[in-house]
């Protein structure tokens, strides 16, 4: 038994691996503008004058870089947010971290926060603050009345304080101007131009820490698919697996939003479309929807950003577009 | 004589005109409206039509401004009524207006006030040549004819004075930035190849980076930038930054050092209302961009 599960999950690694390593490779060979390469990998060529490779390594490397992470974390946290609410429908935005996110972001963007750490914008801070605030009081109101943590109580209040969050963003975007009614509205469509790697460099430990909970959440979120009590009887501390869950899924939406903004349709499509290829066991489940979010949503972007160049069309409308016709034929081919 | 002392709705005909707008409103047949000649209680829910309203001299016609009004200083202390995406009806109906100026995109205020018979004038964004169309058709339309063609023709003999310097001498590839998130090179949005701030930029001899793209704005990559290579780079805000802040945004720029205009030092931020204002100050805004565009010519 055992060693039929490690080499599917071997086999699920090496192949969906593949594909995310072709991704990570090519993504950053196409773009809006035609470079040479080889002036861009010219040694003799000082770094500041060559365009190429500014292109290369400030525009397109990041971009590709973001798409992995936000791709991959995105897809993984739906997972598990699925498997902890035992929800098909469930994103990692239902419970409210998005949500979060996005008025923390919105603030910034509306009162023109500049204040930066470590070299980290106003914007992607408040994000991932507004996000940790989100998963606070959605916490601490599922454990209010219960011992452990009740994920109906969970799924009330994240979705509640969806809508209230929805309700303070508009509030506060009442009182912004024109443009910046528009960079928030854009902001929400999601971008990975990130054009620096330090927004990635600060949210990677983030998602490694997320990344090494779900590791050891595969076994838990197998068993939790049970119910509950089976689980318990099984022998599983169903409350820390919850708490856990809960807390690495939150933690790496919120790195993930904070990067690329709330890129929809990842959290529920990947997830999906793994478990059609690979089945339900979330050994192979989890690190096949890492892979497989990482090469979709850097494919997705090489398509906003080349389509309609020099357009930079939102890569949350590419995802969509891309992923709901996609999932739905894969859908009625398996039925 | 002594009718023009009193507020128009006294008046012997404005009280007609008052009866009319009532029995209009009353019977529902909207359509008609009752225009008065030159109108003594202007709404303008436009700053830019605002600023030429007091730059004809019809301020004192003036009883209402959008939420948004900065300049001039006479138009801040007058009843607000909302700006273009809520405008306050009822507010504006109170203030008893005989002319209301408004964006062509409000249809649904046109109507109600269409319903309540009150003249309205419709303006809409274009580029740098409609300034002076509106000026001198805001200016027949309240009375100020005279003035509205003097202070167009002034700004049009600037602008042409400001296009001929110009001439003839290289244009430097210019990036015209109107915003980006604070503190990084996130959701650029510039200039396309449509729309006033690019009319100033080309009037300034500029040639604008972006102008194949026909949009009055553009959401700019750093890929799109880098290859592109701008000479300069003109950022226009409209909220002033503490010296240390205009600092570091400008370094923010650094990353991109292939771009001639950040390599060259020629990265400017720019905050200056004329410069967004499609308004009578927009020679000043044109002088102003040739200065930086080509010093010391």
């Amino acid at each position: 038994m055992n060693r039929t599960i490690g080499r599917r999950v071997v086999v699920a690694v090496m192949g969906f691996g593949l594909l995310a390593v072709a991704a990570l490779l090519l993504a950053p060979l196409a773009g809006s503008t035609s470079i040479s390469l080889r002036r861009a990998f010219d040694p003799n060529i000082p770094f500041t004058d060559n365009v190429d490779a500014q292109i290369f390594f400030v525009a397109r490397l990041p971009r590709t870089l973001a798409g992995a992470l936000v791709g991959s974390a995105l897809a993984a946290a739906g997972v598990v947010f699925q498997g902890l609410l035992r929800n098909p429908l469930a994103t990692p935005f239902t419970l409210g971290v998005s949500a979060g996110a996005a008025l923390g972001a919105m603030l910034a963007l509306t009162f023109n926060w500049s204040f930066g750490w470590a070299g980290i914008a106003g914007a992607p801070l408040a994000s991932f603050a507004g996000s940790l605030a989100a998963v606070g009081i959605v916490y601490s109101l599922a454990r209010a009345k219960h011992h452990g943590l009740s994920t109906n109580v969970l799924l009330l209040a994240g979705v509640t304080l969806n809508s209230f969050f929805s309700a303070l963003i508009l509030f506060v975007q009442y009182f912004a101007d024109f443009t910046e009614t528009f960079r928030i509205l854009r902001w929400l469509m999601g971008d990975l131009d990130v054009s620096s790697y330090r927004p990635l460099v600060t949210a990677a430990p983030l998602l490694l820490v997320s990344f090494a909970v779900f590791a050891w959440l595969a076994r838990p979120l197998n068993l939790l698919s049970l119910g509950p009590d089976s689980a318990e009887t099984h022998g599983l501390d169903v409350v820390r697996a919850q708490r856990a869950a809960f807390f690495s899924a939150s933690l790496a939406t919120g790195a993930a939003v904070s990067v690329g903004g709330p890129i929809g349709f990842i959290g529920i499509i990947i997830p999906h479309l793994v478990r059609l290829l690979v089945g339900s066991d979330h050994r192979v489940v989890l690190p096949a929807s890492i892979l497989v979010g990482a090469a979709f949503l850097i494919g997705c972007d090489v398509v906003a950003r080349t389509i309609m160049a020099p357009l930079d069309l939102p890569v949350g409308v590419i995802t969509a577009l891309i992923g709901g016709p996609f999932f739905l034929w894969l859908l009625v081919r398996k039925a | 004589m002594t009718t023009t002392s009193l507020p128009w709705h006294a008046r012997p005909k404005g009280r007609a005109y008052t009866c009319l707008v009532l029995w209009l409103a009353a019977s529902g047949a909207g359509a008609a409206q009752v225009v008065v000649e030159r109108p003594t209680r202007i709404i303008c829910v436009v700053p830019a039509v605002t600023e030429m309203l007091f730059a004809i001299g019809a301020g004192p016609q003036v009883v209402g401004v959008s939420s948004f009004e900065r300049f001039p200083p006479e138009a801040t202390k007058l009843p607000t009524v909302g700006a273009l995406l809520d405008p306050d009806t009822e507010r504006i109906l109170s203030l008893r207006p005989d002319l209301v100026v408004v964006y062509g995109s409000q249809t649904d205020l046109q109507s109600q006030l269409a319903r309540a018979g009150i003249p309205v004038f419709v303006y809409s964004h274009a580029g740098l040549a409609d300034v002076t169309l509106t000026l001198r058709e805001i200016g027949a339309r309240v009375g100020h004819s005279e003035r509205a063609g003097r202070l167009a023709a002034d700004i049009e003999r600037r602008i042409a004075a400001v296009r001929a310097r110009t001439a003839g001498q290289s244009q430097p590839r210019t990036l015209i930035v109107f915003g980006r998130e604070p503190l990084s090179l996130r959701g650029i949005y510039a200039s396309g190849g449509i729309g006033f701030v690019h009319d100033i930029v080309a009037a300034a001899g500029g040639a604008n980076v972006f102008e194949d793209v026909r949009r009055q704005a553009v959401q700019a990559t750093t890929e799109q930038i880098l290859s592109r290579r701008p000479e300069v780079i003109l950022e226009l805000r409209a909220a002033a930054l503490s010296p240390e802040m205009l600092k570091r945004e400008m370094d923010v720029w650094r990353t991109l050092s292939a771009v001639p205009a950040v390599k060259a030092g020629r990265v400017h931020i720019i905050v200056d209302p004329r410069t967004v204002v499609p308004g009578p100050r927009v020679a000043e805004a044109v002088e102003l961009i040739a200065d930086i565009l080509s010093p010391g010519r």
